[in-house]
């Protein structure tokens, strides 16, 4: 390509970095013109490693040897959160605000980072490159961080040619102080265990705390292979027949059927097929598949391994968020581990099957947990859904037919083939099968993953994580996540099943069940969901990308006494809205902002209008 | 490119087209015979020759592959400054490819062998049966938006309209019934011809149209003489250019793709209507107005010609070719590419489609036999560099048109050199340096241009009111087609002693050069 | 994408419904395609014949039966037995409300039939409340991705922002545009490779910028100008053109659209030439001409300046 570059240069660290980063990652990617350009991102993020922000030397570097063309590389860098081109501190602190947090007194620490360290990083005077704030560490508010059992959190990162990230669970103001200049132990709160921990009817949840996910051999020892053993006995085609018999279906929050999916890209003729792992767990509220992935990474692996065998891909690709720093680790020393072994890599235990996969880390943006975002993000373009159809079991990643699954829903593959399909298709309900994983958050005496056969009740799951702590009384339970709906204390007995909740209107989700006692505003829950919606629409569409400010406005101005007209009529431009981003926004995003408020308003009657809906 | 052509880019220069393409050969200027025939011998050594196309459609096969004995890849190597191994690849690749095309401007033709430089591409297509289906072909692409049409008109001394042969007795006695008048059955003098005629004194009249040879042909100083020369000059154009101050009478014309109604033909063969958007300035007229006043004074009274008339004759006189192209379809289907020869003929998209006739129609078509000669002047210990010449893309030829409108990309003329040369000069990027060929010298800043070969400096020759780069070029041209060497000369150059004169603007030293 | 395609085998017609009414349609054509060949008017604004679709504007959905959502007519195909509604109340809904958006957010004076559309669907921009101020110069540009000031409630919040006018040859007003993505289509690779702008940032902040938002002569701008031609609202404006809207003296009802043929290079760019007063005011060129679907280089866009100098500086006899 003939690219017009800018005329500076990048420093010895910040060119080593990059290079690094680059040559550890695969050459797979498109054919033509843009060969290089799946680097872009990966190159991006190993620069504000290094410096804690992207200097135009270091873009241009990129640019140059990657051969994306600057305004184009400046529209992806400018699209994520954690990259800045803005000179910033080498270390920064990122205080989740979002709903879980905010019930667990988040606000005190945002407050208190206000007071003491001035205005977040995100603010960037018109002038230009002005470093923001101190010197040494600049704090930014942020968007769930995933560590909702643990409210409330913080992500650190410190720049430096071995960068240090860091996720922070129960953080008070004297850990935050220490998260913010420092020592890192300091910060740390004493670890968690799963509450379910060693439990003998968990599934899903079985090795987690119980067998060390740094170890091949434990793993193996735990049973680990014999699943992608027997996957190779069987042939793939008996594979995708065992996942369509379990009725597995996705659990990602769109509960399709794994098995139509797998079946769909095995039959595809054009090559190669990639599988891609959805990690990009940013559903606030949800936090299941960042437990998997720190305490049974061999799992994800293995379950990937067999997901390829099935439907006959190449390669594959973890899409990890980028604000999970253990997964990433444990999941990269488990690569390494299984690649050396034999596992991942050419003719894999001997059967002639060959797979490898890489991770490819996220750099805060919700919307590329959307699938084909991912393929956005992964080819080194802006996280942007693309329109369906073409489905990507047609036309995903580099525009070949791709197997994008959930990491829970791949992890599941492992019983079903181990057992067959018929048998895990005894758990749980006729249309639910198997096990679920729920995520408790908010005031629930002990936070965390949940993991029960399909059929439980809301009740049940509260009752498990020992129920509202001070006999206060529930206010409201957002079931879902951000994208999910509100529901009230009478509707406890609700099954959390897929067709339970529809015949609910609610919505399973990611499984998130986040409960809110009497203590609780809602109101401002409701402004931060619509604040994180708006701050997390991709801006390719009006009516999310309009929307989602208009609906805040609203909010804010119902908020400030400002009404328009009345609360019925804000209440009903609330609704025009939201109808129109259901309608006719591209992509799940846009079409759930105004879900969990909808029901706030009319199921719960939050603002205090009955509209007889 | 984003659908998976690959375009290999032969240039001297790394050019923006160079910088897009699969693979760059940045070949030594001059040179393209010895890379072409060596091309020619790899496909043919590699037996990738299309043998069914040549035994077929062909003449003279044997001989010319008898004729690239001595281009080897070494041989070419050696005089090209380019890899065996990528021209190797890319006579692999060109002759592999399902369909491949050829295409050229400038840097083939503005040499002393040009039409050699056209006949070993021409070779190449034919070794392969790369012509005359779609997507494949030859394709000089054309540098002025009429040039097609000029040859398609006429304008040019062996062809009446239509490329009919004005040696052909039966085509002669055709034109001269149509238009009442005897035509001479011989050819006209091409411009350099015209030029020679005129030093020898055998030429004493010019009548100029639209066409500004003091800045535009090479060795200006023996230009303006030759022009001043003349009993009478008579210029018709649009602007006062440098050609029209040394005219006798100067007409001033409407600008024809404005002011004016006609057509005009694209590089694709395609005649397109233009029209008249506005009226022309002052006294300024219509061309065929003009042309037909002129008619009038000199005895031959034609009336008022509409441009559409004109037209039809042509039409008329050559129907194969434009016999199909009404006014009314060129308005209706924008454009019509000839042939076209009735109205029901929906035009052709490429040529020479008879070449894959069973059994062959029509004559075979020729190999021709073309040898390696390297430009007329080399670089020496007195004359180190090559200077080839070039256009930019918000330019246009000696800048009168280009020139009218304030273009962010427009920077004044400049030398440029590799960083190398430009080091070992001892020169620093804007130091004015004196450019001196064996012609003439004129003063520009050095722009340094990682993009150029060691040895090789570029001007373009748009800004000639400033810096008259055609006071350096060569005036060695083709003996076939009559074109001229820009491509190459030698030149040296100097630092410039800085005279610094606190009364003038910096830049006022240049006119004098 | 300008395709010249060799002759292939025709496409096979589709059978479908339209609002109750069966039509043919061509495999592979999409439901504006068919709406249209069929007289059902559909507004579109992002959308452009010559430019892949990127469906982002939303105002040309149609409801299609069985779709949970409804669809985007520029970029889905049409499929056999396809039931289609192109004026239900989901649809008039939907689009009332993405002129809404656009019209309470950004200005769309010099967008083309908005004002009728407005009126079709019922927009009332006003009760999202009073525009706040235009944010200062360069303020949009650097705004940092996930995150935003908190709602003023007595304001709605706009895109309104300085004009950046950096050259002689092109203004940006950005207060007008709709983030339709056909000038980065345009400069990209759809016409002309040049990748001098794309789309930065990232929701309501999001905004067309070069690199860095340096201003357009160090960026890749070649000043093809396909960008100003494919702009539906004014945003992107050649600067005689701007000029002449700033000082009052633009008048379409006297000027006067002539095809000709560009006269620079053999491409062959037809040239509409829009002339007021018996002065060239602006070039364009038809997105339907055969030869560069629309597209002109800076010389066929800007070049022909020289023929209004000549009015000042004539040769003579």
């Amino acid at each position: 390509m003939d690219l017009k570059l800018l005329n500076a240069d990048p420093t010895t660290e910040e060119r080593a970095a990059i290079d690094t980063a680059i040559v550890s990652l695969s050459s797979v990617g498109a054919d033509g013109v843009f060969a290089k350009r799946h680097l872009l991102l990966p190159a991006l993020e190993a620069a504000q490693g290094r410096v804690g922000w992207i200097s135009e030397g270091a873009f241009n570097y990129i640019c140059e040897t990657l051969q994306v063309p600057p305004a184009e590389a400046y529209g992806v860098m400018t699209f994520y959160a954690l990259l800045t081109a803005a000179p910033r501190a080498p270390r920064v602190v990122h205080v989740c605000e979002d709903i879980a947090c905010k019930a667990r007194g988040s606000d005190a620490l945002i407050n208190e980072l206000k007071r003491s360290a001035g205005p977040p990083a995100h603010y960037v005077p018109a002038a230009d490159h002005v470093l923001v704030g101190d010197d040494d560490v600049a704090w930014l508010p942020s968007p769930c961080l995933g560590l909702c059992d643990q409210a409330p959190a913080a992500f650190v990162q410190i720049a430096g040619e071995h960068p240090i990230e860091e996720l922070f669970g129960d953080v008070t103001i004297d850990r935050l102080r220490a998260a913010m200049g420092g020592t890192l132990s300091l910060a740390r709160a004493p670890r968690r265990r799963l509450p379910q921990a060693g439990g003998s009817s968990l599934r899903l949840l079985r090795r987690v705390d119980v067998v060390d996910p740094t170890s091949l051999d434990a793993y193996r020892a735990a049973g680990g292979y014999e699943a992608l053993r027997r996957a190779f006995e069987i042939g793939p085609e008996a594979v995708v027949r065992d996942v369509t018999d379990s009725k597995l279906m996705g659990r990602g929050g769109a509960a399709f059927p794994t098995g139509r999916k797998w079946e769909a890209v095995a039959k595809q003729t054009v090559r190669p097929h990639y599988l891609i792992c959805n990690a990009d767990e940013s559903e606030p509220g949800t936090f299941k598949d960042r437990v998997i992935m720190e305490n049974d990474p061999f799992a994800l692996i293995e379950s990937m391994t067999i997901a390829a065998y099935a439907t006959g891909c190449e390669y594959g690709y973890i899409y990890l968020r980028g604000e999970y720093p253990l997964a990433n680790e444990r999941l990269s020393n488990a690569i390494v581990r299984a690649r050396a072994r034999g596992l991942l890599g050419a003719d894999i235990m001997g059967s002639g099957f060959s797979f490898d996969l890489e991770i490819r880390k996220g750099a805060g943006a919700y919307i590329c947990g959307e699938e084909t975002a991912i393929f956005n993000s992964i080819e080194g373009f802006r996280g942007e859904p693309r329109n369906k159809p073409p489905f990507p079991v047609q036309s995903g990643v580099f525009r070949k037919p791709t197997a994008i699954n959930n990491v829970e829903t791949l992890v599941n593959v492992l019983d079903i083939v181990r057992f067959g399909g018929p048998a895990f298709a005894k758990i749980g309900t006729d249309a639910s099968t198997g096990t679920k994983l729920f995520c408790l958050s908010g005031h629930v005496a002990v936070p965390g993953v949940y993991e029960v056969p399909f059929g439980a009740t809301l009740r049940d799951l509260i009752d498990l994580a020992g129920g509202v702590p001070d006999g206060r009384a529930i206010r409201a339970i957002l079931l879902g996540g951000a994208a999910g709906v509100f529901v009230g204390p009478q509707d406890l007995d609700m099954p959390l099943t897929f067709e339970g909740v529809r015949a609910s209107q609610a919505t399973l989700g990611s499984g998130v069940i986040m409960v809110f006692d009497d203590t609780v505003e809602l109101l401002p829950m409701l402004q931060r969901i619509a604040a994180f919606f708006r701050d997390e629409s991709c801006g390719q569409c009006v009516p999310c990308r309009v929307g989602t400010v208009r609906q805040e406005e609203a909010l804010a101005r119902i908020a400030a006494g400002k009404r328009r007209g009345g609360i019925a009529n804000e209440i009903s431009l609330l609704d025009e809205i939201g109808l129109a981003m259901k309608d006719a926004s591209i992509c799940g995003l846009g079409q759930t902002a105004y879900s969990a408020l909808e029901s706030a308003i009319h199921r719960l009657g939050l603002l205090g209008e009955q509209t007889g809906r | 490119m984003h659908n998976g052509t690959k375009i290999i880019s032969v240039d001297p220069r790394r050019t923006s087209t160079a910088q897009w393409a699969h693979r760059h050969l940045p070949i030594r200027v001059g040179t393209d015979i010895a890379l072409a025939n060596a091309i020619a011998r790899e496909i043919i050594d590699a037996g990738l020759v299309n043998e069914t196309f040549i035994a077929r459609a062909t003449a003279g096969y044997e001989a010319y592959r008898g004729s690239l004995d001595r281009y080897t890849l070494a041989f070419a190597e050696q005089e090209t400054g380019l890899d065996a191994g990528l021209i190797r690849e890319v006579a692999h690749l060109y002759a592999r490819a399902d369909r491949a095309m050829i295409c050229w401007t400038l840097g083939i033709t503005e040499h002393h062998n040009a039409v050699d430089n056209v006949l070993s591409l021409i070779n190449l297509s034919l070794l392969t049966g790369h012509v005359g289906r779609y997507g494949s072909g030859l394709n000089p692409l054309r540098g002025q938006n009429n040039v097609q049409g000029g040859g398609d008109m006429g304008a040019i001394p062996n062809r009446f309209v239509g490329f009919q042969d004005i040696r052909d007795p039966e085509v002669c006695d055709k034109f001269a019934r149509a238009w009442g008048v005897p035509q001479k059955n011989e050819y006209g003098m091409t411009m350099t011809q015209m030029f020679e005629a005129i030093e020898h004194g055998d030429l004493r009249s010019l009548f100029v149209i639209g066409e500004n040879p003091v800045q535009s042909e090479a060795d200006q100083t023996k230009t303006e003489q030759i022009l001043s020369s003349l009993d009478h000059l008579v210029v018709f154009d649009i602007f006062m250019t440098k050609t029209a101050e040394l005219a006798d009478v100067v007409l001033p014309s409407a600008a024809g793709w404005c002011e004016s109604e006609g057509t005009v033909t694209n590089s694709e063969r395609r005649v397109q209507r233009i029209r008249k958007a506005l009226e022309p300035p002052g006294e300024a007229r219509d061309e065929i107005a003009v042309l037909c006043d002129l008619a009038r004074r000199l005895g031959a009274d034609w009336g008022d010609i509409s441009a559409e008339q004109v037209w039809d004759e042509v039409r008329e006189m050559a129907p194969a070719m434009f016999g199909g192209m009404s006014y009314a379809r060129l308005e209706q289907e924008k454009g019509l590419r000839w042939p076209c020869p009735d109205e029901s003929h929906p035009g052709t998209m490429y040529l020479h489609e008879r070449l894959w006739d069973n059994p062959r129609t029509g004559p075979p078509v020729p190999f021709n036999i073309v040898e390696h000669e390297l430009p007329i002047e080399q670089a020496d210990a007195e004359y180190p560099f090559v200077l080839t010449t070039g256009r930019r893309l918000a330019d246009y030829n000696t800048g009168v048109q280009s020139g009218g409108f304030a273009s962010p990309l427009r920077r004044s003329e400049s030398v440029d050199m590799h960083p190398d040369d430009v080091r070992r000069l001892g020169f620093a990027d804007g130091d004015r340096v004196r450019i001196s060929s064996r012609r003439g010298s004129v003063v520009a800043p050095v722009r340094i241009d990682p993009t150029l070969q060691r040895g090789l400096v570029f001007m373009t020759f748009h800004f000639q009111d400033d810096v008259s780069v055609n006071l350096l070029t060569i005036d060695a041209t083709d003996p076939k087609a009559g074109t001229a060497e820009f491509k190459a000369c030698a030149v040296k150059l100097e630092p410039v002693e800085v005279v610094v004169d606190h009364e003038l603007p910096a830049h006022a030293g240049i006119a004098g050069d | 994408m300008i395709a010249i395609l060799p002759p292939t085998a025709p496409a096979r017609m589709v059978e479908l419904e339209i609002d109750g009414v069966e039509v043919g349609a061509l495999e592979g054509s999409t439901i504006l395609d068919a709406c249209r060949a069929n007289a059902k008017q559909i507004p579109t604004l992002c959308f452009l014949d010559t430019l892949h679709p990127v469906n982002v504007c939303r105002i040309c959905v149609v409801e299609v039966e069985g779709s949970r959502v409804l669809v985007p007519s520029c970029a889905r195909k049409v499929e056999p037995g396809m039931k289609v509604r192109t004026d239900s109340e989901r649809v008039r809904h939907s689009r009332k409300m993405v002129l809404e958006f656009l019209d309470s957010s950004v200005d769309l004076s010099t967008t083309p039939d908005v004002a009728d559309w407005k009126t079709a669907y019922g927009c009332d921009s006003e009760r999202y409340g009073p525009p706040a101020l235009p944010a200062p110069a360069a303020e949009r540009d650097h705004a940092h991705a996930g995150h935003h000031e908190p709602p003023d409630p007595d304001h709605r919040a706009t895109v309104a922002q300085p004009v950046k006018i950096d050259n002689s040859l092109y203004v940006r007003a950005y207060a007008k545009c709709i983030l339709c993505y056909k000038c980065v289509e345009a400069c990209g690779t759809d016409f002309q490779n040049s990748f001098a702008i794309g789309v930065a940032g990232r929701g309501f902040a999001a905004r067309i910028s070069t690199e860095f938002a340096v201003e357009l002569p160090q960026s890749a701008c070649v000043y093809c100008g396909n960008c100003i031609a494919v702009c539906p609202t004014g945003a992107l404006m050649a600067k005689p053109e701007w000029d002449k809207r700033s000082d009052g003296t633009w008048d379409e009802s006297r000027q006067t659209q002539t095809d000709t043929i560009c006269p620079y290079c053999g491409v062959g760019c037809t040239l509409t030439l829009h002339v007021q007063d018996n002065e060239i005011l602006k070039a364009t060129s038809p997105f339907d001409q055969t030869v560069t679907s629309g597209n002109l280089c800076i010389k066929g866009r800007f070049g022909w300046q020289y023929v209004q100098n000549r009015r000042e500086d004539e040769p003579s006899a």
